[in-house]
């Protein structure tokens, strides 16, 4: 990989270093109700209306784990080609916070819900495949705010045990761009399996970053900062920047890293000490004597697996196998699986070469322009079938085709009926052609004459008439039959 | 009837049952008794006049099918009561009222069984004297200033001076026996899971069960049948057949197979703490039991291995009162000196004690030496029991290395007070059930108790032996109701 063009190096005087970049991806689980208790996990819901006695941690209230919870991190772990952990331990990690009612967090520590695992990313230069350490299951902490008054801090707890997923990568990331597309790809799968929305802006993924550099060349690794709770991938790529580079001044100027936890501060756009290894808190871990060791079978797993839909990596495969689709396309079409699924719904019947192209090229444009998500499309999946029907039959032509599709854009309407009400249809009747051709023709005696004399050129003349005549409507490959003929 | 609190509860249900005595006669002599017996202080709640509301709505419409007709009851004040005062001993949950009941007194309440108020405990249940209690000394019947046990001192206080026919307590390391045998009342520690832990003020999860606190050991069998359910909100709670423990009680006990621990053997044990062990062991030969002698090898390190386990996880499980949500809480200047303030006044010095106990023992650095050792050890003490039981049926041990004690007496030396404990710890480390019942007094009087532990589920087995040993022991409470002027 030395030799990549893409390659991310930092240059400082004769220097070149390599950036090595691990995510800790906290993401919510899909589920109705929380990872230890009933109560509902609605985005959105008013302040301490999403609480049972178990979440806000009254006297003797016990922890009772949701099946469901359980499942969707097997599922992810299978998405991940992750080894599943037959039996896995909650611990406590104890700590005091307002936000935190226990007094500690339900974890996994030792024992996690899944192993090893790996997640392949499309890169510019080709695939890297990049390692997942470990998943495992955890409750999330209430929320403190802190500007609603200028004395005293409110606490809500609608998040408090809501199941998040902790997803540890390996630390084989290097570059900003890469993080870009290990989320994406994470983000995708686990859209595809319905285990979590990857909705960052309501928090439903964020991620705490691993900072190191290296000489390039170097096989160790340098000390790390880990960059807290950054929720947009523009903010991790731009705290990855601004980190590794404050990392090697530091190394070009003989001084020793840190190793410390950090935050990024988007509004000045840097990375500022939040606490140092001596400081960090003592989480005391222990395994959880209100809950047994979680146990899942063979059967309880191979089920799981059955239930699993096809994936991006294997949808890309198929793709490119049985459509004959380009990498750079079928990686578009598998991105996320609305747009796969669309896709796959509008060449059920029709031809797939239009269909892709429509989709990624006028469908994309269109949408993005509106800022709609396909999800969001006007145009539903079978009337972009039935336009590009119309294409493929001959009755209207590509460019009739765009203004078709502009109004359809402005509302789901069938194209054969906009075709039709507005009398969009391609004439290929010869004779009608033949009719329209004798009357251009005989309207420009001089040009036809100077044609036959030797000025070929202006055979383009002639079929620009004949379209204008026709409002456009004319096929042009029978015009082009003709003109030769007649003329 | 002038003598209704002297009935023992089979009595009173079958009074009951048999409409010679109303529920609210009964009630009426409970509420009564307890309201005479101030001094003992075994009451930290009292919810007399709901009690009578309730005795009497259940003679308007008396459902004589239950298990606990219309009996009146208090109970350990660990057990949340739906809209009465919970407070676990403590300043910090003084004025805490739960909105939810727990299991256990749910399934006492199902049977028609009625609250008349919440009885004193060590706080949060830690504490063999009952002296730890935010709401001062309970006072053993017994005798004057003589420690009632604990930390169901409350509790084993108002069985043994029937301020109440029958209670609940909970046991972690011995807080129903060694009361029980402090007080000359029978006490059961079930089987870990076999009562569900939802709703009782947490201790040492691990460790915490609750369980039957009676004047005899038939009362004892039918609470336990009633407490004993599977409940899901427990995620510890097991779901095995439970008997019908009273209905299946037996005295016919030949053949059984007592183990005899030749550990328990410890040193410097009073001569009369030896005496009533030989005793015991006789009188199981008279009930037609075969005496084996056994060995428990790891016993010698129950006593420390309980005391790293039970305060790591109280010391988590107290990390919630934090003065945020609910109980007491101190003003700070921020949100970390409000902590400080509030649980430096909120919790008394055992507390305290066991708090910074358990958060050093779970400390990076030292849980492998304290945490993880101590859980191996555990394993090991399961492994004791488990051998002996391939052996024996059950094993018979004194409950408590001495009598009561004055009131006073070891709080300054808490090592000696948690020695109290020596022969309860290895059956709650074990998950086993184990009971204490009445075997004889010392030389002052006292009550001392004998201790039958069994096999995990197996409360059927040592009920039944305790049963039959109980008739030949033949034991005589003497209460003087001196503290009744």
């Amino acid at each position: 990989m030395s030799n990549n063009k893409s390659e991310y190096l930092i240059n400082r005087h004769d220097n070149q270093y390599e950036v090595v970049i691990g995510l800790e991806v906290h993401a919510q689980v899909t589920s109705e109700s929380k990872l230890f208790s009933t109560s509902a996990t609605k985005f959105g819901a008013e302040p301490n209306t999403q609480v049972s006695l178990v979440d806000a941690a009254f006297p003797g209230m016990l922890p009772v784990i949701n099946e469901y919870c359980v499942k969707q991190a097997i599922k992810t772990g299978i998405g991940l080609k992750a080894k599943i952990n037959k039996r896995s331990v909650f611990d406590r990690k104890n700590y005091f916070y307002a936000d935190l009612p226990q007094g500690y967090q339900i974890s996994q520590f030792k024992d996690p819900i899944v192993g090893e695992g790996k997640v392949i990313l499309d890169m510019p230069d080709g695939q890297k495949e990049v390692g997942i350490e470990r998943l495992h299951l955890e409750q999330d902490a209430g929320k403190s705010i802190h500007d609603l008054d200028p004395k005293n801090t409110f606490v809500d707890l609608n998040r408090s045990g809501v199941a998040l997923m902790e997803i540890v990568s390996k630390p084989d990331l290097r570059s900003p761009d890469e993080v870009n597309a290990y989320i994406k790809k994470l983000r995708s799968i686990m859209r595809y399996l319905g285990t979590c929305d990857g909705n960052m802006q309501e928090g439903s993924l964020r991620a705490d970053v691993n900072v190191s550099v290296r000489k390039k060349g170097s096989k160790d690794f340098g000390t790390r900062c880990e960059i807290k709770n950054v929720n947009s991938i523009k903010f991790m790529q731009m705290a990855i920047e601004y980190e590794a580079n404050r990392q090697v001044d530091l190394i070009e100027d003989g001084q020793t890293i840190d190793q410390e936890t950090r935050l990024f501060d988007t509004k000045k756009n840097e990375t500022r000490s939040m606490r140092s290894k001596e400081d960090a808190h003592d989480y005391r871990y222990f395994p959880d004597p209100d809950l047994l060791p979680l146990e899942v079978s063979d059967d309880f797993i191979e089920k799981l697996k059955s239930e699993i839909p096809e994936l991006p990596d294997e949808k890309k495969k198929r793709f490119i196998e049985k459509f004959k689709l380009s990498p750079y396309e079928a990686n578009i079409l598998v991105s996320d699986i609305e747009t796969s699924n669309y896709f796959e719904n509008v060449i059920k019947k029709s031809d797939v070469k239009l269909a892709t192209n429509w989709i990624i090229g006028e469908l994309f444009a269109a949408l993005n322009e509106k800022n709609l998500e396909i999800t969001e499309s006007p145009i539903s999946a079978g009337n972009l079938s039935k336009l590009i029907n119309l294409i493929k039959d001959g009755t209207i032509s590509g460019k009739i085709a765009k203004t078709v599709f502009e109004q359809m854009m402005e509302g789901d309407k069938d194209p054969t009926k906009i075709v039709e009400e507005k009398g969009l249809k391609q004439e290929s009747d010869p004779k009608a052609l033949e009719a329209l051709i004798d009357k251009v023709i005989d309207d420009n005696r001089d040009k036809a004459t100077e044609y036959k004399s030797g000025k070929v050129k202006l055979f383009g003349f002639f079929v620009g008439q004949v379209m204008k005549v026709s409002g456009g409507k004319a096929n042009p490959q029978l015009v082009n039959e003709i003109l030769k003929k007649k003329l | 009837m002038s003598d209704i609190t002297k009935q023992a509860l089979s009595e009173l249900v079958e009074n009951i049952k048999s409409k010679k005595l109303s529920s609210s006669e009964v009630t009426k002599a409970f509420v009564e008794r307890s309201e005479k017996s101030k001094e003992l202080n075994a009451y930290i709640t009292e919810d007399y006049a709901n009690a009578l509301n309730k005795a009497k709505k259940f003679d308007e419409k008396p459902n004589l099918d239950l298990k606990l007709p219309g009996i009146p009851m208090a109970v350990k004040d660990l057990f949340c009561t739906r809209d009465l005062r919970t407070t676990a001993g403590s300043k910090i949950l003084n004025n805490f009222v739960p909105t939810y009941e727990s299991t256990v007194t749910q399934n006492i309440w199902n049977e028609g069984a009625i609250l008349m108020g919440k009885l004193n405990c060590d706080e949060f249940a830690m504490g063999s004297s009952n002296e730890t209690s935010f709401f001062g000394n309970v006072q053993n019947p017994i005798d004057k200033n003589l420690v009632p046990g604990g930390s169901s001192g409350g509790s084993s206080s108002a069985v043994a001076a029937q301020l109440t026919p029958i209670t609940i307590g909970t046991d972690t390391g011995g807080s129903i026996r060694q009361p029980a045998s402090f007080t000359g009342t029978v006490g059961l520690k079930p089987t870990y899971g076999s009562c569900s832990r939802y709703g009782i003020v947490a201790f040492a999860s691990s460790l915490d069960q609750a369980g039957p606190m009676a004047q005899n050991v038939k009362d004892c069998a039918l609470l336990q049948e009633v407490i004993s359910t599977y409940d899901e909100k427990d995620s510890t709670s097991i779901d095995f057949k439970r008997n019908k423990y009273s209905k299946e009680l037996t005295k016919d006990i030949k053949g059984k197979k007592i183990g005899i621990p030749k550990e328990y053997r410890v040193d410097g044990m009073p001569k009369e703490i030896e005496d009533l062990w030989t005793k015991g062991i006789e009188y199981a030969k008279d009930c037609g039991a075969e005496i084996i002698d056994i060995s428990l090898p790891h016993t010698n390190y129950a006593l420390p291995t309980y005391y790293i386990v039970a305060p790591a996880e109280a010391s988590s499980n107290l990390a919630r009162y934090d003065g945020v949500k609910y109980g007491f809480r101190a003003e700070g200047e921020n949100l970390i000196d409000m902590y400080e303030k509030t649980r430096s006044e909120g919790f008394g010095a055992e507390v305290q004690r066991r708090i910074m106990i358990g958060t050093y023992v779970l400390s990076s650095g030292y849980y492998d030496a304290y945490y993880l050792k101590a859980q191996k050890v555990r394993k090991l003490i399961k492994n004791d029991f488990d051998d002996a039981y391939k052996k024996v049926d059950a094993i018979l041990t004194p409950s408590t290395p001495s009598s009561a004690f004055k009131i006073g007496e070891k709080t300054n030396d808490p090592v000696s007070m948690y020695l109290n404990d020596i022969f309860t710890v290895p059956v709650n480390l074990a998950g086993l059930p184990g009971i204490s019942i009445p075997a004889g007094h010392d030389a002052k009087g006292y009550p001392l108790g004998l201790q039958i532990i069994g096999k995990a589920f197996d409360e059927q087995n040592i009920l039944n032996i305790a049963y039959a040993m109980e008739e030949k022991i033949d034991f005589k409470n003497n209460i003087t109701d001196w503290w009744i002027k």
